[in-house]
């Protein structure tokens, strides 16, 4: 079971979502953003949080253009899996896989703090080991996760059971409070909250180690 | 040659910078001020010969997000 972390200039979050792939059983590589190619047989990529090229032109705009977003694109049109956070999540928009755009948060300050989650859909390899309606706790750090998409964009995420995560109490001004989506072949999740960062007991909560357990259990099936 | 391209939110996607300057430009005093939007001017200096079209495919490749954007091109001889 491998999981690849990109790192772009800039990424600050890549080891602690390494750190949590490890824990849940996976080999991670950390792969640099000027590669050509992911490792051999990686069941799933991560995109960390950060700040990508310093947020230059718009968050996530240049990374999204790095050589290895084109491998990333390529490994998730293969039906491969990506988890994106933060940083990670505005990349997948700005590629594409993920509709919508992050926009400047309604309040215009950078917001950082513990924030109430409602896990939408438990039908997904990353939010299959919560409960449907459940409340969890994950640390937000963003000035950028205003989340916008135009009114069919978001009948249909929701009609397809693709909001993985709404905020229970809207701290950006997302649209429908939507904190976190899925692709339509539910593989690959986009989140502006940290699961990575609540995912050991020495961070003081371990709300997101479902995510990453859960996904270590469903692909050892897969990949077994 | 140069090109010059405007890149605005598009009309419906709420602009909170904008709106913080709207509400700046009040606190000092300057009446009657209803709207403020706020977009980026990116200049442009390109090889003899590039065209419109190719400016097009940068700004749709790249330096405009039109899921959330608008953009103009100048050419500028």
């Amino acid at each position: 079971m491998k999981a690849a972390v990109l790192v772009f200039p800039g990424s600050n979050c890549d080891r602690d979502m390494a750190v949590a792939f490890q824990a849940a059983g996976f080999k991670v590589d950390m792969v640099w953003h000027k590669d050509h190619a992911l490792p051999e047989g990686v069941d799933i990529v991560g995109v960390p949080g950060g700040f990508s090229y310093g947020d230059y032109l718009r968050c996530g705009a240049i990374a999204a253009n790095s050589p290895i977003c084109g491998e990333l694109k390529a490994h998730a049109d293969n039906g491969g899996y990506v988890l994106g956070v933060c940083n990670g999540f505005q990349v997948l928009t700005e590629t594409g896989l993920l509709p919508g755009a992050l926009l400047r948060n309604a309040g215009l300050k950078y917001i950082c703090r513990t924030v109430p989650l409602i896990v939408e859909t438990t039908d997904s390899v990353f939010t299959q080991g919560y409960d449907k309606g459940q409340e969890i706790q994950i640390p937000i750090a963003h000035h950028d996760g205003n989340y916008f998409a135009d009114d069919a964009t978001l009948d249909r995420l929701e009609g397809d059971g693709r909001v993985a995560f709404r905020y229970g109490d809207n701290p950006n001004g997302s649209m429908r409070d939507i904190a976190g989506i899925l692709s339509a072949n539910g593989r690959v999740l986009g989140m502006m909250p940290h699961p990575e960062r609540a995912a050991d007991p020495a961070q003081g909560n371990t709300d997101g180690q479902a995510m990453f357990s859960a996904l270590g259990h469903a692909l050892e099936r897969v990949t077994a | 040659m140069k090109a010059r391209v405007h890149v605005m939110l598009k009309n419906g996607v709420l602009d909170p910078q904008g709106e913080a300057v709207r509400h700046a430009l009040g606190a000092l005093g300057f009446d009657g001020v209803s709207g403020v939007r706020q977009g980026k001017v990116i200049d442009l200096d390109l090889a003899p010969g590039t065209t419109e079209a190719q400016v097009t495919e940068m700004c749709e490749k790249l330096l405009a997000n039109t899921v959330i954007e608008s953009y103009q091109i100048e050419m500028q001889g």
